[in-house]
């Protein structure tokens, strides 16, 4: 007790310069981390303490909720619609502003605009592209090409429409890390490569892809963590005047959003927490599978 | 990169005009057209929030759609002003993110710098708390952050949406790994003057990491700015919201008046759009560096 003491005076400026970060910490992370885990086993509806009911959130979640198995499609579709193609239009980009081309600074801004834009705002601004009927810019566009409007975000469509706006409003960062891999590749290769007579595809293939690998993995598994909680463009292009988050018979709800309808719409606060608890889970699964494959394949 | 070299390899032989130079020319004209296309689509969403900004609402329910305004009017910014109290979130947005702005620059740079230079009792495996931390999802945290504020009274509050924020993981790792570039020897010799911890930090190290604390500074700036969920869960009363909280808000109950919805946007656009025009440097460094998005 008194080493422990003097050990403490003796570094008393250090443990002083990061306490206030873990006071912060402490309340806002730890603690909740363990709360909702004991939560996750409770029901509670925050007026009354939670009463214990061990596993039957999780239970309720996964063998008696279709609502959840809806929302977990519908997020599967989003990461599967989403991930993919952003990274290859992302790649493309980042290789094309990689030449040696003119006006290299003013493509980078145009294309990491919406990144820094409040999803809100670029939420809100796509909802009046999609309009529907005439006034609709898309829809406009559409029969200027003489195809019938389309109702953009209607029971079938509003999971594509919003994807469509996500890979839009993700590719500028994609670019920026993948343009940041690309000039971490040494010259030498790609002279290499053109002596011995390799066309550009060749060079792409055997030279660009392998060594952008790390990048490749970095920006898969966090394009998959953010994409996986999708939320506010579901939020704005599903709000309806009733406050219900999702859309007509839930053909986009997403799990973040049947998270937030359950836990501060109906306060169903434990339900909430297994369902936090399991989107932790599905994402850490994620994580360790895509570090598994990438440490069997840098070994060529 | 590649082109240079090729531009090297063919200006040796330029006097005889190579299929493969012809190739590069074509790849070169196809590079120009995907940006430029690229770029297009990029912009036309924030231009034609800009002139539906601006249309009176007889223009924006007319057909065709025109990006053309015949007569431009301010009346979607007036009725933002004056029927919400936009002026009033706008505030509400500059006071939260600032003030979570520059705690994070001073918390952040205090732990990052003792994770860096001090040796002291659990230093590693705090910091490696810290680190993993960064791994969970908010959703975890979310609902126990919620109840906590409710029980210290912080709901709907300044305190409530601030003091959560006021450091983190990223800052602190950000920081350290900083910090950990500055020679020992800078330390030691103001130790030998007999300066303490506090000076140390404040003469020595935070003028020596003025790069760090801007690109800190844009990121949480930026971050916070456009942050939703957490407003969305802790306040309710409709003079305390934020500007992305306003916006939802007039999605919902405006949200057939495009002109002033777009208005809306402008203004939440607007700011971010400056610092980042202004600190684009430090910002894409930033990311390419961490990684990681506010």
């Amino acid at each position: 007790m008194n080493c422990a003491l003097k050990e403490f005076n003796k570094h008393k400026a250090s443990y002083m310069f990061i306490a206030p970060s873990f006071l912060i910490f402490t309340v806002f992370l730890i603690i909740p981390v363990f709360a909702s885990l004991y939560w996750s086993f409770t029901e509670y509806n925050i007026l009354q303490p939670p009463k214990f009911v061990g596993f039957q959130n999780y239970a309720n979640i996964l063998f008696h909720d279709p609502r959840f198995w809806k929302a977990m499609t519908n997020t599967v579709i989003f990461v599967v619609g989403t991930v993919p193609t952003s990274i290859a239009i992302s790649l493309l980009l980042a290789m094309a502003i990689d030449q040696n081309i003119k006006f290299k600074n003013w493509f980078k801004t145009f294309f990491f605009i919406p990144s820094i834009t409040s999803i809100i705002a670029v939420s809100v601004i796509w909802k009046w592209l999609y309009a529907s009927g005439k006034y609709g810019l898309f829809n406009h566009f559409l029969s200027s090409i003489g195809v019938p409007p389309v109702n953009w975000l209607g029971i079938d469509l509003t999971l594509p429409s919003i994807i469509i706006m996500s890979v839009w409003g993700g590719l500028g960062y994609n670019m920026i890390l993948f343009l940041a891999g690309l000039q971490g590749i040494p010259q030498v290769f790609y002279e290499a490569a053109e002596v011995d007579g390799a066309s550009d595809w060749d060079k792409f293939r055997n030279v660009t892809l392998p060594l952008l690998r790390p990048t490749m993995v970095f920006v898969t598994i966090m394009s998959i963590i953010s994409a996986f909680q999708v939320f506010e463009q579901v939020y704005i292009m599903t709000y309806n005047s009733e406050g219900a988050v999702g859309g007509t018979l839930d053909c986009a709800l997403t799990i973040v959003a049947y998270l937030y309808e359950t836990g501060f719409q109906r306060f169903a606060m434990g339900y909430a927490s297994a369902l936090a608890y399991l989107i932790f889970i599905v994402l850490f699964i994620v994580t360790i599978i895509n570090m598994k494959i990438v440490e069997k394949k840098i070994e060529y | 990169m590649e082109m240079k070299d090729i531009r090297k390899f063919n200006g040796d032989e330029a006097s005889r005009p190579s299929s493969k130079s012809k190739q590069q020319q074509l790849l070169r004209t196809f590079v120009y057209i995907f940006l430029v296309i690229g770029s297009f689509i990029m912009v036309v969403p924030f231009v034609w929030m800009i002139v539906t900004s601006f249309k009176p609402l007889d223009e924006i329910n007319t057909y065709p759609p025109s990006f053309f305004i015949r007569k431009p009017t301010f009346a979607a910014y007036l009725e933002l002003f004056s029927i919400i109290p936009m002026g009033r979130y706008f505030m509400n947005s500059l006071i939260v993110t600032s003030a979570i702005t520059i705690a994070n620059i001073f918390f952040c740079s205090l732990a990052g710098y003792a994770f860096a230079k001090h040796r002291f009792f659990g230093r590693d495996k705090l910091f490696l708390l810290l680190v993993g931390s960064m791994m969970i999802p908010w959703q975890v945290n979310l609902i126990p952050s919620f109840v906590i504020i409710k029980k210290f009274g912080w709901l709907n509050s300044f305190a409530g949406l601030i003091i959560p924020a006021m450091s983190g993981a990223f800052g602190i790792f950000l920081m350290r790994q900083f910090i950990m570039n500055i020679p020992d020897d800078l330390i030691d010799a103001a130790k030998i003057d007999g300066c303490s911890e506090f000076t140390i930090y404040r003469r020595v190290i935070l003028p020596l990491i003025q790069p760090a604390l801007a690109s800190l500074a844009i990121f949480t700036f930026m971050g916070q700015w456009n942050n939703f969920v957490w407003p969305l869960v802790v306040i309710y009363s409709s003079k305390m919201r934020t500007i992305p909280l306003a916006l939802s808000v007039l999605n919902g109950q405006f949200g057939t008046n495009f002109a002033m919805v777009m208005a809306g946007a402008v203004i939440a656009t607007l700011p971010v759009l400056i610092v980042f025009v202004s600190f684009q440097k430090y910002f894409i460094k930033g990311i390419a560096l961490t990684g990681l998005k506010a």
